[in-house]
């Protein structure tokens, strides 16, 4: 058997990743196991999560889980230090977006330096020609086209395709998703089946390097550590005509549609409609303020297309539980795009993705960017 | 082919350490400390261990104290010679990670610690350590032989210049058995076993007769007062035997494999002085490689050698001690370390040698630094 038929599985730790490893161990092919060591646990101690949920990435808990299962599964397993690439390509980028009064998606650039790059590098280095990995979405060639397609996985509750519209077509082609026609009890069932003793350990949670979701304190946390005062980003809160109605900590706690935290009352609620890192001011309004019918994305991926020059019509998602809205998609240039939803979406975030289906295939997609 | 290249991370256990061990294993029980003859048929055993290692080390069997390894020997030397509430240490930047978490523990309750740096050569300078000396300082910490690049460090030279000045002397000789002559004239002197084809889980600190050192862990009596806890006779037994087996190795196959390198890879650089170095090891740089990722190719090839120094999930850093020689973050990760023992063949060596040159090529295709 030729060496390239090899498969590099990342393994997490997590179930779904392990199930991927035992999936791949029965076939044919030699597989061997890696696990991305991203974030140094000794960092940023103040905001080390002991809880139940304990959930941090890279803990030493998962490390020894993935190790566990590979040993179960007679497979090669390596620890690969890439806390580097993720601190440049994807914590300090997380942290300057929010600075600038964005709200980022760091799992989307880490799918798209780490994950389905480096990760790509490094099986290239043992001279394995596929990954797998545990994401819930699903791949196929598309002959008439010729390109590879993105499609949503079969469990709708567990689609990453959000996350996903990054993927290069070489990507894509190199990758596989053996979970994207699982639904997530059929895998834990595999689980058992298999005898992976992660079988019943809980799903990870929203930003693995930031426990319990509290980006702020994250924030607060690796300033103190990179030696940054945190004033730099407090400021006023201010109505649609620029009237003051109070002051705030700093831009990094708000994102666009938020209601807690505010600290003023005019007698109706009020959403966060704007951060604009410049002035450090936090723009308040009423809730249909937040409603918008047009934006611009950059850094667009064309994915069952090849960059078209015409409108394109696509369900656009502008965060991971939005409900896909009927949206044109006008190009501009190469990289950009204006879309325009046939009826106004709440809360259109700067900083996020927006994702455009056609049915379940991926068409593309793109970071949704600031008005300028 | 399946071949080690990675004696400075252990060594295989000796089929003579074996013979010696399985017996006591399973027939000597006694605990080396009873009265009755189980347990002085154990101390007998015991004390003859004690005596190999002596032997060994140039020095008598009461200066011998058994540990459960190098690491446990290094903190009681340097946390058992504490005298005052501010005492001053001076060790190198290119010390083991058991003594340089054990001083950055001295400093965190206290105490004083100067860390003397290192030349490109990776070998540290006598005079360097002279000036570091202090009216208070008490120990001068520094290793005979570096576990990653080899250097054979003036440890006698030093320890002339603490006698001098009134200052104890320990040296981590853990890397030194089979590679430099065991004739170091300091007061505390760390050993583990299964560096030299003994088992895992036993050490020695030679404590020179009038040294003063308190215990660090609390309990019996054992060991002279100075460590306590039920003797493990068995260990003992091993690292006796295999102190009396100790050779000194020699550098032709590391010639060869390096030569072969230098001559058939482009960019690849020796790590520190090439000519004051234990005879086993090869630390080398490959320009645009990922010294993990090569790690990892050999190793599934069949050859173990390494690079950096394991964290604790298991991945790698990149080595302090490349960075103390000054090279960047990204060369110091371009770094692999070949280290031969006893068993390696010209066979064994050839294959590696082909497995590198293969896998260098690969790597640096896929490399965006190597163009």
């Amino acid at each position: 058997m030729p060496e390239n038929s090899k498969i590099a599985v990342a393994m997490s730790g997590g179930v779904d990743s392990s199930v991927v490893a035992g999936m791949m161990a029965r076939g044919d092919a030699p597989v061997v196991g890696l696990t991305m060591q991203l974030w140094n646990q000794r960092r940023l101690p103040e905001i080390a999560n002991e809880g139940a949920t304990g959930g941090r990435c890279c803990s030493l808990d998962d490390v020894y889980d993935a190790r566990y299962v590979a040993q179960l599964l007679k497979i090669p397993y390596y620890v690969v230090n890439l806390e580097d690439r993720f601190e440049k390509h994807v914590v300090k980028p997380f942290v300057e977006d929010y600075i600038a009064g964005k709200t980022p998606i760091p799992c989307t650039l880490c799918n798209n330096f780490i994950k389905f790059e480096h990760f790509l590098e490094m099986a290239d280095g043992i001279g394995a020609e596929k990954i797998a990995t545990g994401h819930y979405a699903r791949i196929r060639f598309d002959e008439p086209s010729g390109r590879w397609q993105l499609l949503r996985s079969v469990d709708a509750s567990k689609d990453q395709t959000y996350f996903l519209w990054g993927l290069t077509q070489e990507q894509l082609s190199r990758t596989l998703f053996p979970l994207g026609g699982m639904v997530k009890t059929d895998v834990r069932q595999l689980a058992m089946d298999l005898g992976l003793p992660v079988a019943e350990k809980p799903d990870s949670q929203e930003i693995c390097f930031v426990p319990n979701g509290d980006y702020a304190a994250f924030i607060e946390a690796y300033f103190k550590e990179q030696g940054i005062t945190t004033d730099v980003t407090s400021g006023d809160i201010v109505d649609r005509d620029g009237k003051k109605l109070g002051k705030h900590e700093g831009v990094h706690h708000f994102t666009v549609g938020q209601r807690r935290g505010l600290n003023v009352a005019v007698g109706e609620p009020l959403y966060v409609i704007e951060t604009n890192p410049a002035t450090r001011q936090v723009t308040v309004g009423s809730g249909d303020a937040l409603m918008k019918k047009q934006f611009r994305v950059g850094e667009v991926n064309w994915i069952s297309l090849a960059s078209p020059t015409e409108s394109v019509r696509a369900e656009v998602r502008i965060r991971n539980r939005h409900q896909p809205a009927w949206a044109t998609i006008r190009p501009v240039g190469l990289t950009e795009a204006e879309v325009e939803f046939d009826v106004p979406q709440r809360a259109v975030t700067p900083g996020q993705g927006a994702v455009f289906y056609q049915g379940d295939v991926v068409a593309g997609g793109g970071w949704i960017e600031r008005e300028a | 082919m399946r071949a080690y290249f990675d004696h400075n991370a252990t060594t295989p256990v000796a089929a003579s350490v074996v013979e010696a061990m399985v017996p006591v294993l399973g027939g000597v029980f006694g605990n080396a400390s009873s009265i009755h003859g189980y347990g002085q048929e154990a101390r007998q055993l015991l004390e003859e261990a004690r005596r190999r290692v002596a032997s060994f080390l140039r020095t008598k069997a009461e200066e011998v104290v058994f540990t459960s390894g190098g690491t446990e020997a290094n903190n009681l030397a340097l946390f058992g010679v504490l005298r005052g509430p501010k005492d001053h240490f001076v060790t190198t930047a290119i010390e083991h990670p058991a003594v340089l978490n054990v001083v950055e523990e001295l400093r965190a309750i206290g105490h004083e610690v100067t860390i003397v740096p290192v030349g490109g050569d990776g070998v540290v300078d006598v005079d360097d350590v002279r000036r570091a000396l202090r009216p208070t300082t008490r120990l001068v910490s520094l290793m005979a032989v570096n576990n990653e690049i080899g250097t054979v460090q003036p440890v006698n030279e030093i320890a002339k210049v603490c006698r001098e000045a009134g200052v104890l002397m320990h040296c981590d000789a853990v890397q030194a058995p089979g590679r430099v002559a065991m004739d170091f004239d300091v007061d505390l002197l760390s050993l583990s076993g299964h560096k030299l084809n003994g088992p895992k889980g036993v050490g020695v600190l030679r404590v020179r007769k009038g040294v003063p050192l308190r215990k660090r862990t609390y309990g019996g009596h054992h060991e002279r007062d100075r460590r306590p806890g039920t003797e493990n006779v068995a260990g003992a037994v091993g690292l006796g035997v295999a102190c009396e087996k100790v050779t000194m190795m020699q550098g032709d196959l590391r010639d060869r494999l390096e030569s072969a390198l230098l001559g058939r890879v482009a960019d690849c650089y020796v790590n520190g002085d090439a000519a004051r170095r234990a005879p086993n090891v090869s630390n080398l740089r490959f320009l645009g490689v990922e010294g993990e990722s090569l790690v990892i190719a050999l190793d599934l090839k069949g050859f173990a050698v390494s690079s950096g120094s394991a964290c604790s999930s298991g991945s790698v850093e990149p080595s302090h001690v490349l960075i103390a020689l000054g090279l960047s973050a990204l060369d110091a990760r371009s770094a692999i370390r070949f280290s031969l023992g006893a068993s390696n063949t010209v066979e064994e060596v050839d294959g590696l040698v082909e497995a590198v040159v293969e896998s260098v090529q690969r790597l640096r295709k896929l490399s965006p630094a190597y163009a």
